[in-house]
């Protein structure tokens, strides 16, 4: 349901410098992503994966730099620019974050009752349909307590799509899932950026889904404050020249270090 | 031949139009044209749904060719044409919609969205609710017998191995319960020794008896509302405070951890708690029977009876057994107020609203409890004849 292809990246991070209090994590940091493809961030535990991701959504401001969703920067925008910014990107937070006292379909009609002025009956339709693509058109009288962890992710990936977004950011949308649930999501992200055209930048640790469903990935490290390798998740496991990037994609241990 | 067009705020792009005309064969077609997305086709869909109710028995062609651009929204009206039930021969069919968004329109089935959606799992009759309350009324008695039972081993125990209790979180508790209490139980002590004093002063004026308002004020705040309203005072902020605190505890499973570590929940966090309020809410009382006394006093210099006079008139009035009687509750209230907020807390179940439901009963049934206790204390202290 994208607007026409165009060879301009749509989202693009220029020279961002991103931290909290003293406590730097990000450090110039800049990068693109291609319109239509799965992008994915990587990264160990601290890395500033999320941190990241805060700012390119604009929960967090960054102290330098800037973040181009489709042409706008969605730094320092506000009012009615920062919200025509937000209408273009739908967000999937690593819980779900549905609303617990409202049921799945009232959750994804949320978005269009606030933006639209369409009537109840076309908005339950809309909201039907997002479900049907994410396969809980049979659930969407229940509440979001009363279906599974991975059902509520696809749920709230349902919602993220409410409005139509040319991006969807997903953060970790593997993490607590078992093996089958997991395949079923990743499935799922590449069916919807198949048949949608629908760009994903997509937080994550997990090995399977990244070769499962990554076009390309960024890793970004600790002591480097940023990025460390960028491209295709094979190509990087098989012939990085940074150790720390092989390891991480072969899930070994770092070596203990020589003493002093 | 009729035409509709609606305007998309912000969107670059014709907007969303809509024209019918006869075809030939007698069928009716809609030609749709322009950008069909949730913002613009509002008055599209609503005109294209009366032309369709306007010809029942007639063959509908969507003539879809003019769509420069189809969104979740569009496909949605699409569907909606598609699975209006309609008597053979008079089918609905899209045609001329680009392929990339034909293909997006094939992943839906009209049928399957044609039934109504998936109601809401049942909701249980008025019987059934009835029959659940009092079920849960039984479950809930049960759980606070099985409460008090284990607090009351609970607080044994510590009194028995004062060691094992946890004073440090006890003194912090009682920072929070009586130091950081102080400000609010004196300004509505204060007040209400401010209110007593005038209510009584003025009517008593015109017997020439205002200086019995101190008997009044002494013995009303001595014996029952200096306890009273500081208890209410110390349930609607402390306990509260435990409910909100327990029942977060519990909704981030920390309750859980405490219970695999092998750590009683009950004396870890209900026994500390039990005692702070039964160390404070005694002395936040003396607090407030001070204040609340000595503000009737400067309220009464309004009414020319000079503070020593009117402090001696208290002194005279009331004895030490009223200030026993007033006393020998506030430890009660105290395990009544700390009690039933830990107990809400501890009950709290999962979600985003389940705290400030645990909350609001523990402030509820804490004022209820209270009052309840304090009117057996008054029957107790008449028969006694205290």
């Amino acid at each position: 349901m994208s607007a026409a292809p165009s060879s301009a990246p749509i989202v693009r991070v220029e020279g961002l410098t991103a931290g909290y209090g003293s406590n730097l994590i990000l450090r110039e940091v800049s990068f693109a992503v291609n319109r239509g493809e799965v992008f994915m961030i990587l990264g160990g535990s601290g890395s500033g994966k999320s941190t990241l991701l805060k700012v390119m959504i604009g929960l967090n401001e960054p102290r330098a730099g800037h973040v181009f969703i489709d042409g706008d920067d969605i730094v320092g925008a506000w009012g009615e620019a920062r919200a025509a910014i937000l209408k273009k990107f739908g967000v999937m937070y690593q819980s779900g974050a549905l609303f617990g006292s409202m049921t799945l379909l009232e959750n994804v009609r949320l978005p269009l009752e606030e933006y639209t002025a369409l009537p109840l009956p076309a908005m339950d339709l809309i909201a039907r349909m997002k479900l049907e693509l994410v396969g809980l058109e049979t659930l969407c009288g229940h509440m979001p307590s009363e279906i599974s962890g991975g059902q509520q992710k696809r749920a709230a990936i349902a919602r993220a799509m409410a409005l139509d977004p040319n991006i969807l950011f997903l953060d970790e949308p593997s993490a607590g899932l078992d093996p089958i649930t997991s395949a079923e999501l990743d499935a799922l992200i590449r069916r919807l950026a198949g048949s949608l055209g629908v760009t994903f930048v997509i937080v994550s640790h997990e090995l399977a889904s990244i070769y499962a469903i990554a076009d390309r990935v960024i890793m970004l490290d600790r002591q480097a404050q940023g990025i460390i390798a960028e491209g295709d998740p094979r190509s990087l496991r098989d012939g990085s020249d940074n150790a720390q990037v092989r390891r991480f994609f072969r899930r070994e241990v770092e070596p203990a270090t020589e003493a002093a | 031949m009729s035409a509709a067009a609606a305007a998309a705020p912000g969107v670059a792009g014709a907007a969303a139009r809509l024209a019918t005309k006869d075809a030939a064969d007698g069928s009716l077609v809609l030609v749709f044209a322009g950008r069909l997305d949730a913002y613009s086709i509002g008055g599209v869909w609503a005109q294209a749904r009366a032309a369709l109710a306007a010809a029942p028995q007639r063959r509908v062609v969507v003539d879809a060719a003019g769509v420069d651009y189809c969104d979740g929204g569009g496909l949605a009206m699409l569907i909606d044409l598609l699975r209006q039930p309609r008597p053979d021969g008079a089918a609905v069919a899209v045609r001329g919609l680009r392929p990339e968004f034909r293909a997006l329109l094939d992943q839906f089935d009209p049928a399957v969205l044609a039934a109504p959606a998936a109601a809401s799992p049942a909701r249980a009759n008025a019987i059934e609710e009835i029959g659940r309350a009092a079920a849960t009324l039984g479950r809930d008695l049960r759980t606070l017998i099985a409460f008090i039972g284990e607090t009351a081993a609970a607080l044994g125990y510590a009194i028995a191995h004062p060691y094992r209790v946890r004073w440090k979180d006890v003194w912090y508790t009682c920072e929070q319960v009586g130091a950081d209490a102080l400000p609010i139980v004196a300004l509505i002590s204060f007040l209400f020794g401010v209110i007593l004093a005038f209510e009584a002063a003025v009517p008593m004026r015109r017997f020439g008896a205002e200086l019995f308002v101190a008997d009044l004020i002494g013995l009303a705040v001595v014996r029952e509302l200096g306890p009273l309203v500081t208890a209410i005072l110390i349930a609607g902020r402390s306990g509260a405070a435990f409910a909100a605190e327990i029942g977060t505890m519990k909704v981030n499973e920390e309750l859980n951890a405490l219970t695999t570590m092998g750590l009683d929940p009950v004396r870890f966090l209900v026994v500390t708690r039990i005692l702070a309020a039964v160390l404070m809410v005694p002395l936040l009382s003396v607090f407030a029977n001070l204040i609340a006394v000595s503000s009737g006093g400067l309220t009464m210099l309004s009414f020319n009876i000079p503070f020593v006079t009117y402090m001696h008139e208290v002194a005279s009035s009331v004895d030490l057994t009223d200030v026993l009687a007033g006393m020998v509750k506030t430890p009660v209230f105290a395990i009544l107020i700390a009690g039933i907020g830990c107990l809400r807390g501890l009950q709290t179940q999962t979600g985003a609203s389940a705290v400030g439901i645990s909350a609001t009963r523990a402030v509820v049934s804490g004022i209820v409890l209270l009052v309840a206790a304090d009117g057996i204390f008054a029957v107790i202290f008449y028969i006694l004849d205290i």
